[in-house]
């Protein structure tokens, strides 16, 4: 049995008690520890600024030819706070609430409920930092509200919350990068984790420039690597986010909680076609104003597929705004998983609206109609026509959501200001990842994962605007506590020789492994293997999942691996700049991670967050949790055989488990 | 859906010090593509034929991140205007059209190999002073001070600058001005940043030289080209600062 | 002073110099047409060669055109080698260049520069410095004052044809110079204002047309005129 080191006490004073506990490393002793942290997206840049500031002497590396590129940059609608600013009676026991139920029962109290209090700290941090975020007239902070919740507590910067929140820790980092406390290591991707006696005491990098496999040597590793969700190919991931950095630690004997928890987002532009590389999110703030529907009548939906009506030919009393019919309390705010499967739903039964019968309705026109007429009341304007109300309210969701619409237009090449939306839900955030307790240690000592890496606060779905809020809890102020937990017996442990015989060992390992598939010389490409991987993942673990599926996906992975260690060509040599031989690599990983997602979606029977299973449904057809037999994390040792189940059961103190009920 | 057949012509350069020269692929792309799909094709395709894929830097594609960095028909970003590479789509382009790619110009972004070019010189200009100098833990309320909603505003249109150096790569002087003048304003808009305003700007100022920048002389086509639509309001910002931080700082 | 030395090492420092002195000629043509305007008169010359001989001996308006020389040469050199500065530093040009958003001027002042560099030589060659520093030119008595006839030499000049084209070309760079500068040195200098910046780019379109213009009738008005 795992053990989640969730500290005693009431749980709002769980965290409060225990980092007045937490031993402390002094000075003088910081300046003599090295730590490496691997990635500066949220979670990374927030650990490597925070440990450099407390005299840590931090190695941080990425892939990207900058830290500030990580896939952070690409969130769009905000980041949760229990600040309580709006006055609609939130509070850090409310957001604890809200994440644990929107997370299905699968998350860990004690994580959660610290993540709710940082979240306060983070809003600070960040303005402090200089980050732009929308105000009100009189200069005070503005709030939203996102899906899942019904309180306002969304923080953002436009549609580009990510973004700003990112450059300023990207800016935090830099900072300390002048200043010489974290050593930046540019272009640098980790493709083997070194244990020297159990302890996870450096990484070894490829210099994607170069070519040149490099040990790093440090007394304890971070990991802050982002999620899998380009396992299924098609996601709203950026073209590189890969898995490599957690595989590797799995293969080195950290374990792998809930893999098969992902997150379909449900607004994403449908897919248009076979070479598409990738699936653009469109934030989900968006449905805050805009209405989901498809056309009641068959033959209408049928008639906008084949392209003869268009969205706004369809009478208004001809129209199902099926989130709001079936779920009348929160309408089209309900979670994630829950309008996903809704959209799936319709899709499937044939009123699906773009060519493909894969996409659903996203509609403004009632928003920009209401905004209109406030915004005629504020100016004083009276008996104005529908167009200039129209007009007005358009100027209103510009203000709020201009470059997203500007996005889909761009993309599109239709207008939606004038016609709605179409969306269909797409994989957009992977919540399963390295196991850890609740220092953010994995199994392996000194191995800590951060962000999306870890499983821990998410459970098996995550409400909008949360994933930012973890990544920057993790970072700023979670890991420059815990980290003490391991580093505080450490003082006394000299520096690690980067050429000592497990570092020697780990990069043969890594080279052997990039002449492996250097020496294949098949005929398929690197991209053409994920491609088939991802539409593996996707049929048979993707929106609705059952036994026969999974079992038969299993096996369909384990033949494509098979193949890809025969036909695969990857051009040109180790020593160079070689993206096709970094794709390799990664989607070798990917190959393995993909069948453990399946593994681990088998044996959860149960239809929980994000994860469905058709076997588990209640009469209406909603999912079913099944508290009695899964309340556990699932933590997976790897095998290439059979990999092995460690359970860390949940206990839930503070929280009933209820049916997640949003009608 | 419609094909549209292609001649892409892209500079090849194996590494930092070769010549390079100008290679042309016949491509078959379809419209709904975005341009880096295309480019995708092309590779998919020299990889088949066993040949060197063209090395071209990508990662979001969805506008955000600043990675894709090429100049497409003399244009950075290619011919849309607030478009970065990988939005621009190919129903902008025409039947049997010839596309030139090149990689971005400046001698401060030396091209490593073909169309990726080195561009850690933006990271050292925010590195001397693109911050505001505050430790993690030591920030009060966020609300503490508040912020005139315009100047907020203006201030996030300056961050939204993605880093990605087209500003650089459309200037004829290789200025990066406008980078630096984003970064500046952003944070000397707000109370938090001002502070330290003076120091921040001599320091980026000194660095943005040292990097072999050239220097700005208002030709605008930085503005033009910027995927953000970053204003030159910006750079005369950073000029004042900059003045005021040489005049009246001590 | 190592501050002002340090400012003026910087790229924005070198770029306000090149803004100052642009200004400050900017103004210097204001004056100098006012003055010339006085070839216009029909009174055989009376008025202008006054003038001229004024603005010879005049010790004020002699330490002011001192600074005059300088800042032309200033403005001049250092454009120069800025120009060239930024040519090295942006290294190899773009197979393809397509720029339609911005102005030919912006990115040709260093060649508009050399124009007239080229005819503010010829110009001063001719008349400035046969005034002072030659015996070449015939003198006037006016009301028992003596000075040299330089109205006589202009109204030569401009009974020739490629002098008074010469003038024409220079004159035309000098109006697309100041397109682009005009509005560029308050841009160098920080004067930017959503209020007061169109105003200041409306103002130095309306100088840069207008200027040139009124220079440019001089020679006609001699050349078609006044034979």
């Amino acid at each position: 049995m795992l053990d989640s080191k969730i500290p005693s006490g009431h749980i709002s004073e769980k965290w409060t008690k225990y980092k007045s506990e937490i031993p402390l490393v002094a000075p003088n002793n910081k300046r003599k520890l090295e730590i490496i942290v691997v990635g500066t997206g949220l979670a990374g840049a927030a650990a490597a600024a925070s440990l450099g500031e407390l005299g840590y002497h931090v190695k941080c590396f990425t892939f990207h030819d900058s830290p500030r590129r990580a896939h952070s940059i690409a969130a769009q609608g905000g980041i949760n706070a229990a600040k309580n600013y709006s006055n609609d009676g939130d509070s850090i026991y409310r957001l604890f609430y809200d994440t644990i139920k929107g997370g299905d029962y699968r998350a860990r109290e004690g994580n959660v409920h610290r993540l709710a209090e940082a979240s306060v700290d983070i809003i600070d941090q960040c303005v402090a930092q200089g980050v732009p975020f929308a105000r009100e007239y009189g200069g005070l902070l503005e709030n939203r509200s996102f899906g899942g919740v019904q309180v306002s507590r969304t923080f953002y910067a436009r549609g580009q919350t990510g973004q700003q929140l990112l450059i300023g820790a990207y800016q935090a980092l830099s900072r300390q990068i002048g200043l010489g406390t974290v050593q930046m290591y540019n272009r640098h991707e980790m493709i083997e984790l070194v244990l020297v006696d159990g302890k996870a005491r450096g990484i070894v990098t490829r210099n994607l420039l170069t070519g040149a496999i490099e040990s790093h040597s440090a007394h304890a590793v971070v990991l802050a690597t982002g999620g899998y969700g380009n396992v299924f190919y098609l996601s709203t991931n950026a073209m590189t986010c890969n898995v490599t950095a957690a595989w590797r630690s799995v293969r080195k004997g950290a374990l792998m909680a809930n893999p098969c928890f992902t997150q379909i987002h449900p607004t994403c532009i449908p897919v248009s076609g076979e070479y598409q590389s990738k699936l653009t999110l469109m934030s989900e703030s968006l449905r805050n104003d805009g209405r989901v529907w498809v056309p009641k009548k068959k033959e209408d939906a049928i008639a906008i597929q084949q392209g003869k009506l268009k969205g706004v030919n369809i009478k208004e009393e001809d129209r199902d705004y099926f989130l709001e019919r079936r779920y009348p309390a929160f309408g089209n705010l309900v979670p994630r998983d829950v309008a996903s499967r809704a959209a799936k739903v319709e899709c499937d039964k044939g009123h699906g609206v773009s060519p493909t019968g894969l996409a659903v309705f996203l509609d403004f026109s009632a928003a920009i109609e209401r905004y209109g007429k406030t915004e005629a009341n504020k100016q004083g304007l009276h008996n104005l026509s529908k167009e200039q109300i129209i007009e007005l309210g358009e100027k209103v969701v510009s203000a709020k959501y201009g470059n997203l619409f500007e996005m889909y237009d761009k993309i599109t090449g239709e207008n939606p200001y004038k016609e709605p939306m179409k969306i269909y839900p797409a994989v957009h955030y992977t919540m399963g990842g390295l196991w850890v307790d609740y220092n953010l240690e994995t199994n392996i000592p000194g191995l800590f994962a951060l962000g999306e890496c870890n499983f821990s606060d998410h459970g098996a779905n995550r409400l909008g605007a949360s994933a930012l809020m973890q990544g920057l809890a993790d970072g700023y102020f979670v890991i420059p506590y815990t980290i003490g937990t391991f580093l505080s017996k450490e003082i006394s442990t000299p520096k690690f020789d980067p050429k000592g015989p497990a570092f020697v060992e780990a990069e043969k390992a890594a080279k052997d492994r990039i002449q492996t598939l250097l020496n294949i010389k098949g005929n398929q490409t690197a991209e053409s293997f994920h491609r088939r991987l991802g539409k593996i993942m996707w049929d048979y673990c993707g929106m609705a999942r059952n036994e026969e599926g999974l079992k038969k996906g299993r096996q369909m992975i384990r033949d494509l691996k098979a193949e890809f260690y025969k036909d695969l060509f990857v051009p040109g040599n180790a020593d160079e700049f070689n993206p096709e031989l970094e794709k390799a690599l990664r989607v070798a990983d990917f190959m393995e991670h993909g069948e453990l997602m399946m593994v681990d979606a088998l044996e959860r029977n149960e239809s929980c967050g994000g994860h469905f299973r058709e076997e588990s449904v209640t009469e209406e057809g909603e999912a079913k949790r099944n508290d009695e037999s899964f309340s556990y994390v699932a933590a997976w040792e790897w095998d290439d055989n059979e990999p092995k189940l460690h359970k860390e059961d949940l206990v839930f103190e503070y929280i009933k488990l209820v049916t997640r009920s949003y009608k | 859906m419609s094909d549209l057949h292609l001649n892409i012509k892209v500079w090849r350069q194996n590494q930092k010090n070769d010549s390079g020269h100008f290679e042309t692929y016949k491509v078959t792309a379809n419209e709904h593509m975005s341009f880096l799909e295309m480019l995708d094709v092309l590779n998919e395709q020299l990889v088949r034929e066993k040949k060197d894929p063209v090395a071209f830097e990508h990662d979001c594609r969805e506008g955000i991140c600043g990675t894709c960095s090429m100049v497409i028909n003399g244009q950075p970003h290619g011919p849309l205007a607030a478009t970065t590479t990988c939005q621009l789509h190919m129903r902008f382009f025409k039947e049997g059209e010839t596309i030139v790619v090149e990689p971005f110009r400046a001698s401060a972004f030396p091209v490593l190999k073909d169309l990726v070019v080195d561009r850690s010189s933006f990271d050292r200009i925010i590195q001397s002073g693109g911050f505001i100098s505050v430790n993690t833990g030591q920030a009060p309320d966020g609300n503490a001070i508040p912020i005139e909603k315009d100047k907020a505003g203006k201030s996030f249109e300056a961050a939204a600058c993605i880093g990605c150096g087209a500003c650089v790569a459309a200037c004829p002087n290789g200025s990066a001005m406008l980078f630096t003048s984003a970064k500046v304003t952003h944070l000397g808009l707000l109370p938090q940043g001002k502070v330290e305003e003076e120091k921040r700007v001599q320091a980026m100022v000194a660095q943005m030289d040292k990097e072999g920048f050239g220097m700005c002389s208002n030709i605008g086509a930085c503005e033009a080209e910027c995927p953000k639509e970053i204003k030159l309001e910006n750079i005369a910002y950073l000029n004042r600062a900059y003045l005021k931080s040489v005049f009246s700082g001590e | 002073m190592q501050w002002l030395v340090q400012f003026f090492s910087s790229g924005i420092g070198k770029k306000v110099l090149m803004s100052l002195t642009g200004l400050f000629l900017i103004l210097f043509l204001i004056v100098h047409l006012i003055g010339n305007l006085q070839l216009l008169k029909d009174d055989g010359g009376q008025a202008f060669n006054l003038y001229a001989d004024f603005m010879v001996h005049n010790p004020l308006i002699k330490t002011i055109s001192y600074g005059l020389y300088f800042f032309i040469l200033l403005h001049a050199v250092l454009g120069l080698l800025i120009a060239a500065y930024n040519r090295k530093l942006k290294g190899q040009k773009y197979a393809v260049s397509n720029s339609q958003k911005t102005t030919w001027a912006s990115k040709n002042m260093a060649l508009l520069g050399i124009l007239i560099l080229a005819f503010i030589f010829l110009h001063m060659g001719d008349f400035w410095f046969k005034m002072k520093f030659t015996d070449q030119l015939n003198l006037q008595t006016y009301d028992g004052v003596t000075v040299k006839d330089l109205y006589a030499r202009v109204s030569i000049a401009y009974q020739e044809l490629w002098i008074v084209v010469a003038y024409l070309v220079g004159l035309f760079a000098l109006g697309f110079h100041l397109w682009h500068g005009f509005q560029s040195a308050f841009q160098t200098l920080g004067l930017n204002h959503k209020k007061y910046t169109p105003t200041i780019k409306g103002l130095g379109k309306i100088y840069s047309l207008v200027i040139p213009l009124a220079y440019a009738i001089i020679p006609i008005y001699h050349y078609f005129f006044m034979k």
